[in-house]
């Protein structure tokens, strides 16, 4: 490591949500950001606004297939060759469409694949390195589809509760170690991925003020992070409906 | 399709909205739609920013930053960037934006569509001024980049052209050296509207803000606060901790007169008795005195508010604001936002922008109904028989003929106009 700044990956860098966390990380420190992105141009837009608000701070982009384990493995090789990471931060995901992915399974393959196994694959290639060096910080996103199925989103909730399963396995293969793994579990937040949501006037949660909660929540360690915070009470619910009430909601 | 209003809250109305977030995807989403405008912030308080049952492009994903040259002053972002996240980039590193409206919660691409000013109008013009370079996206799927130096009619079409000539997806600003955030303020007293010019004259010269805020319901209307100030080298050492309150609901009637009225009197009267009004005061306060009370335009309640705000030319100006204060006065429907200033002696770059020589005079008034619009006509009268103008970001009601006589440039901007744009004002007063 050439020098003490904070070293943070960011996967699925161009999201929004991540976006705002690491506007949030270079107006705290002087960070040495990793910026990992599918698409060059688009990552590169990011960083050049993080440069600017932060030019003290290393900022690099690198571009991956997302669905691609060895492309995964050799990336994330790549970084940890430059010296240890303390956080990462794994952020992509889609909002599948539930109808496409009942009606061809490629899709369906596909929304499984972006959405719950690659995190998964992200997570496990970072975390074996973390383990060693006996430090760092592995955050997730998840999402509160993930707590229960329902006919709206279940192949998306389906992938979010795979992320939410492999968390728990892993924060206890990784208890009374220095290595901490946080699930982050965002409501509806105003981003491109709900622009659908927005149009029928669904209130939405400011990524801003999301990823907000996120890195308060990455600091202290939380092994898992409803947000904004309500959140947490209205899944308790969720989950705890008795099926003949829940099957009956259009949700 | 979702509800949206401006700032003046007169209604809202059902627009399809549509986010841009990715600037190198804009052009295929403009030309992929039915006729659309730009919107903001939404800080426009009449019907500038609404196409209602039409698209809505909101900007505000635009948000980032392209470059920043900390030894030129040269800043280059996206137009849904916020003028407040420049001010808190760019003033710790020496740099400010010359010109701002009274809120920094607006975006460049509005500054640029209405070419916003400021308190520093006589010394720095309007905000078009300090633009040297527009990405300009038209719903054809084509580009255009220009400035004061390249394709400048098309500058001059876009700089207050209101959204349509095309969206802007980022802009070039040159922002002038600063010392630091604190200013070196002055608040004097003026008892009529004589004393009022003399100190606006006595102050271009030496101070680079000015601004001030005139008594619309006692008296005889004409006494006022002048407010001015200069960048400060010194200042204390702690900045204030911005305190954000929201108007957390809508007041079933208007709270706006009676209230405010008490806090212009004890404040006129307590600087009369000390006739000390001198102090450092950070920019955030100074510049945007509204932006911690978020919504206070959730106060005038569920009919919501008009602003009316003209221009006169200097020869007629203190006639003629006489005038509108009298019926004003006489209407007794004149509220709190009472701000009058001078304009400095230059016209502006755009060819429908607001600012002109003369003074300006600017007011907010609870929405009664034919009772305001009648006042309005008289108001009307005035600015038509001097030759002003209104200014468009504020207009919800003009009759079409006084936009004509005021903006003298209209028949050239139409040539710049993209057919695939369209917003309820232009409806209104350009008839497509
Ligand atoms: C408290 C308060 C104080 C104010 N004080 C002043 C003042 O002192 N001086 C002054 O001049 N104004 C003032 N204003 C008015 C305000 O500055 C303008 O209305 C400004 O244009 C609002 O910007 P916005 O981002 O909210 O744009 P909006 O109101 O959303 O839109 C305004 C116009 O800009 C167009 N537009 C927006 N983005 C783009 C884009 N990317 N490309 C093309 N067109 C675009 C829209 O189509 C619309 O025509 C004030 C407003 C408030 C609420
Ligand atoms: N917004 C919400 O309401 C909400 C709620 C709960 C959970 N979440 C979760 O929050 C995370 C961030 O999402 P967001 O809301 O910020 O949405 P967003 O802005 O739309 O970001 C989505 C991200 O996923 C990436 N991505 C999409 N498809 C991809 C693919 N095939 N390969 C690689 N990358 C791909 C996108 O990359 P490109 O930029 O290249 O397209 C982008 O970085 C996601 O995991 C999402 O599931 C969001």
């Amino acid at each position: 490591m050439p020098d003490n700044k904070e070293r943070i990956v960011i996967v699925g860098a161009t999201s929004a949500i991540a976006e705002h966390c690491a506007r949030l990380w270079v107006k705290e420190a002087v960070v040495d950001l990793t910026l990992v992105g599918r698409d060059l141009g688009r990552t590169e837009r990011v960083a050049a606004d993080l440069r600017v608000r932060s030019p003290q701070s290393v900022i690099r982009v690198l571009v991956a297939d997302f669905l691609a384990p060895l492309a995964i493995s050799q990336l994330v090789d790549g970084i940890v060759a430059e010296g240890p990471v303390h956080i990462v931060l794994i952020a992509h995901g889609s909002l599948s469409d539930q109808v496409i992915c009942q009606q061809d399974l490629i899709a369906c393959h596909e929304a499984l694949t972006l959405n719950g196994i690659s995190p998964v694959l992200f997570a496990e290639a970072f975390v074996g390195y973390m383990q060693k060096a006996n430090c760092g910080t592995v955050a997730v996103i998840g999402s509160v589809a993930g707590d229960r199925g329902r006919k709206s989103n279940y192949i998306y909730g389906a992938a979010k509760g795979l992320i939410a399963r492999y968390v728990q396995g892993l924060q206890h293969r990784l208890a009374g170690t220095g290595v901490k793994v946080v699930l982050i579990k965002p409501g509806p937040t105003d981003t491109p991925m709900t622009a659908h949501l927005k149009q029928q006037g669904a209130p939405l949660a400011r990524a801003e003020d999301v990823a907000r909660c996120i890195l308060k929540g990455i600091r202290q360690g939380k092994p898992v992070l409803y947000v904004p915070g309500k959140w947490a009470v209205i899944m308790m619910i969720v989950r705890h409906l008795p099926n003949i009430i829940f099957n009956k909601l259009e949700i | 399709m979702v509800a949206v209003s401006s700032w003046g809250r007169l209604g809202s109305w059902e627009h399809e909205v549509r986010t841009l977030s990715d600037r190198e995807q804009v052009a295929g989403q403009l030309k992929n739609s039915r006729s659309g405008l730009a919107y903001g912030m939404g800080r426009s308080y009449g019907d500038v920013c609404l196409n209602p049952k039409g698209v809505l492009w909101n900007t505000t994903g635009l948000d980032r930053f392209l470059s920043f040259d900390k030894n030129t002053g040269r800043l280059v972002c996206e137009a849904g960037v916020l003028l407040r996240d420049i001010q808190r980039l760019v003033i710790p590193l020496g740099w400010i934006m010359p010109v701002t409206p009274g809120t920094q919660l607006i975006t460049v691409g509005g500054a640029i569509a209405n070419d916003v000013h400021g308190k520093s109008h006589h010394v720095f013009g309007s905000f078009g001024d300090h633009v040297q370079r527009i990405k300009l996206i038209r719903t054809d799927g084509t580009t255009i980049d220009c400035g004061p130096d390249l394709l400048p009619a098309w500058f001059a079409a876009t700089v207050g052209g209101i959204g349509l000539t095309g969206v802007i997806s980022t802009a070039e600003i040159q922002l002038r050296r600063v010392a630091g955030p604190w200013l070196d303020t002055e608040t004097v007293p003026y008892a009529n509207l004589d004393e009022f010019f003399h100190l606006a004259d006595d102050s271009e010269a030496d101070w680079e803000h000015t601004v001030s805020w005139v008594d619309c319901i006692s008296g005889g209307g004409g006494r006022g606060l002048f407010m001015r100030g200069n960048p400060s080298e010194v200042g204390p050492r702690l900045e204030p901790k911005g305190r954000e309150l929201t108007m957390p609901f809508v007041p079933p009637v208007s709270l706006v007169n009676r209230l405010s009225l008490c806090l212009f009197n004890l404040a006129y009267f307590n600087l009369k008795k000390w006739q000390a009004g001198r102090s450092i005061v950070h920019y955030e306060p100074f510049f945007y005195p509204l932006d911690n009370l978020l919504e206070w335009n959730r106060m005038y309640g569920p009919k919501g508010f008009f602003q009316y705000q003209c221009v006169v030319p200097p020869e007629v100006g203190r006639e003629a604001i006489q005038a509108m204060l009298g019926e004003i006065v006489r209407s007794g429907d004149g509220s709190f936002l009472a701000v009058l200033k001078t304009f400095g002696n230059r016209e502006s770059v755009g060819m429908l922008s607001f600012p002109r020589p003369g003074v300006t005079l600017a007011l907010d008034f609870p929405n009664k109904g034919d009772r305001t619009l009648k006042l309005f006509a008289r108001l009307d009268a005035i600015v038509r028989e001097t030759g002003g103008r209104l200014y468009l970001a504020k207009d919800a009601r003009m009759p079409r003929d006084l936009f004509e006589a005021g903006y003298p440039r209209l028949a050239e901007f139409l040539q710049y106009r993209d057919p695939g744009l369209s917003s309820a004002l232009s409806r209104r007063l350009l008839g497509s």
